[in-house]
Parts: C-alpha cells; sequence; structure tokens
C-alpha cells in the first residue's frame, strides 16, 4: 500500500517532468535540445502511465511489473539518445556528428547483444529478463559515457554553463542510478533501494528545468575551475 | 564481485559529477557584489565569507519569500556543504592543503547563501512596492 508521500512523489515527478518541456519552450530552445524533449514527454508519459496501471491492477501485480520495467527500458535508451545528443553538441565543430550517431547505435546494439548473451540461460519470461537487465546495463554505460564526455568538455574547455549544467546534472543521475543498482545486487533484502528512483527521477527533471529557467544560452563560465578542485 | 566493482566505479564517478556540478551553481554567484542593505544585514564587509557563517545565512534566507526559482540550487548546495563538513571532519586532517580547499568551498557556499539573500531581499522589495501602487 502506498502512502501520502508516495503519491506526492509521484506528483512532483510529473509536474517536474511536465516543466522542463514547458521550460524547454519557453526559452526558444527546443530545436537544440529536441532529445531532451522527447524523453522528458516518455518520462512524462511513462509515469502517468504508471500511475493508471497502479490505481487499477495495484502496486503488487504483474500489470504494474511489466509496465515498470518496459517503460523504464524505453526511456533509459530516450535518455540515451540524449546524452547522444549532448556529445553531437560537443563536438559540433569538429563536424563528427555522423560518426557519432553510427557508434552510439553499434554500442547499444552492443549492449543489447551483451545484455542478450547474460540472460540467454534463463528459463522462461526472457524478454522481461532482457529487459530489466538491458535497462541496468544502459545506466552503467551512461556513467561511463556521460564520464568520457565530461572529459572532453574538460579538455576542449567548453565553457557554455547550460550545456556544462546539463552534462554534469545527467552524469549525477546515472551514476546515482548506477549506485542504486549495485547496492540493490549487493543487498537485495534491503528496502530502502525502492526509494531512490523515484527521487532521482525528481532530481533530474528539476535540475534540467533549473539550468533551462536560471542560466541564459549565453552563458559562460571557466570549466577548468568547476572541474579540478583546489587550482 | 562484479557489483561490488561497479558500486566503487559509480560512487566515484557520483562524488566527482556532484562536486562539480555544484561548483558550476557555485560559480554563477562567486561574481556578484553584495547590494549595501545585504552587506549591513548580515555583517559581511570582505568578499570572503567563513564558512561557519552558511547556516545563519541560510536561516535569514528562509524568512524572506521564495522568489520561486532557486529552490533546486539551494538544495543542492545545502547537500554540498554538508557533505564538505562531512569530509573535514573525516578526512581534513590529511593535508592541511585539503583543509584549506574544504574551508574555501564552504566559503562559496555560505557566500552564495549571501547572494541567494540579496536577491530574495530585492523580491521582497518589489512586491512591497508593487503592493503599495495596487492600493493607491
Amino acid at each position: 500500500m502506498l502512502g501520502s508521500a508516495d503519491y506526492a512523489i509521484w506528483l512532483l515527478a510529473a509536474s517536474c517532468e511536465a516543466c522542463v518541456v514547458v521550460c524547454v519552450f519557453s526559452t526558444r530552445s527546443a530545436r537544440r535540445y529536441l532529445p531532451i524533449v522527447f524523453h522528458m514527454l516518455g518520462e512524462f508519459l511513462a509515469t502517468i502511465g504508471r500511475f493508471v496501471i497502479f490505481r487499477r491492477y495495484g502496486y503488487t501485480s504483474h500489470e504494474y511489473f511489466y509496465f515498470y520495467y518496459y517503460s523504464d527500458a524505453l526511456v533509459v535508451i530516450c535518455l540515451y539518445f540524449v546524452l547522444i545528443g549532448l556529445f553531437a553538441q560537443v563536438f559540433e565543430e569538429m563536424k563528427v556528428s555522423q560518426y557519432l550517431r553510427v557508434a552510439a547505435l553499434l554500442l547499444l546494439c552492443g549492449t543489447a547483444w551483451i545484455t542478450y548473451s547474460i540472460v540467454a540461460d534463463s528459463r522462461g519470461r526472457l524478454l522481461t529478463h532482457f529487459v530489466v537487465e538491458l535497462s541496468q546495463n544502459l545506466y552503467f554505460v551512461g556513467v561511463v559515457l556521460t564520464y568520457l564526455l565530461w572529459g572532453a568538455v574538460v579538455k576542449l574547455q567548453e565553457t557554455r554553463t547550460r550545456l556544462v549544467q546539463l552534462v554534469l546534472s545527467l552524469g549525477v543521475y546515472f551514476s546515482a542510478f548506477a549506485v542504486t543498482y549495485a547496492l540493490r545486487n549487493l543487498y537485495p533484502g534491503f528496502s530502502l533501494w525502492q526509494y531512490t528512483p523515484p527521487l532521482l527521477g525528481i532530481a533530474l527533471p528539476a535540475a534540467w528545468a533549473y539550468t533551462f529557467l536560471k542560466v541564459p544560452e549565453g552563458a559562460r563560465l571557466a570549466t577548468a575551475q568547476v572541474a579540478a578542485p583546489g587550482r | 564481485m562484479i557489483a561490488g566493482l561497479i558500486f566503487v566505479l559509480s560512487v566515484t564517478a557520483l562524488l566527482q559529477f556532484f562536486v562539480s556540478y555544484c561548483r558550476s551553481i557555485l560559480s554563477a554567484s562567486r561574481h556578484v557584489d553584495l547590494s549595501q542593505q545585504t552587506r549591513d544585514l548580515t555583517g559581511i564587509t570582505t568578499p570572503f565569507v567563513r564558512g561557519d557563517e552558511f547556516g545563519r545565512l541560510i536561516q535569514l534566507v528562509r524568512l524572506c519569500p521564495e522568489s520561486g526559482h532557486d529552490g533546486h540550487a539551494m538544495a543542492a548546495v545545502r547537500t554540498y556543504y554538508s557533505f564538505l563538513g562531512l569530509a573535514r571532519t573525516v578526512c581534513g586532517w590529511v593535508s592541511s592543503r585539503l583543509s584549506n580547499w574544504l574551508e574555501s568551498e564552504r566559503g562559496n557556499c555560505a557566500y552564495f547563501a549571501a547572494v541567494a539573500l540579496d536577491r530574495r531581499i530585492a523580491f521582497s522589495r518589489d512586491l512591497l512596492a508593487q503592493q503599495m501602487a495596487s492600493h493607491s
């Protein structure tokens, strides 16, 4: 049974996701950040869908379980494309966006193939195991890719504050999810981990909404000062 | 074994991203000058604020009506400040350089709070002026 705090988290998550879409359009950044718009719309629809299915079938139902994990996998794939979009912006001047797209698709296919080889031996519900495992693996791939992207941002001395904050908040989100999944595997009986994904689901849209609202497209910062403590 | 390795790598990445994200938020306020009214109110006379002032400044910030857009940044900086306090207690004794860096970061957090207070005071003043204008 869910309490009022759970409902509040649900409502807050949906509001933050809708807020990001509104902020992107209100700051006339939709063309530049189209993958973010698609991702946030997907997150919003998934949040609403989960709530509807929860109301109809209950939290412990198979329907809710399947919808949660299948929608999560789709949303993570969308987030993966957000990350690739940010890569394309950082390497904009090098005109390598086509190569990036091909590399991203190859990496996605590679992750799917490795995931399949992990779950291929499981008996029954192969697709469900595949979907659950794929989203976990994509979170870890996301951490590694965001780390590489952050390295490129620092190396290329990228100064666009908005881009820097989008990359860093995505890094926090991916790595926090990877920590949660790792802890869930290490201590499966501990129930605290079930609250982390919904809270992170609020943190990322809140950070992005803040970035689009408060940081103008023209704002610049010295990335080296942000990245290297004590320098 | 693999879960443990993923845990260690992810925690390292999380800390690095989180610290850099908070520093990117703080960097915007570093170049903002405080108004005379805020300086008088807080007693801040130099551009450098001591880290210990953070709690007092946050209490003053809470007294002012929220302008609606700095809640997320404030929450992130408060978490960062708590993290810095913890780091200072746990490993501040390792080297004086690390200890000085932690203290300067705590000072940046306090300066961020002072800038937030400055903005909220300006917002409250605008609000009051609008109300006065609508009544007259």
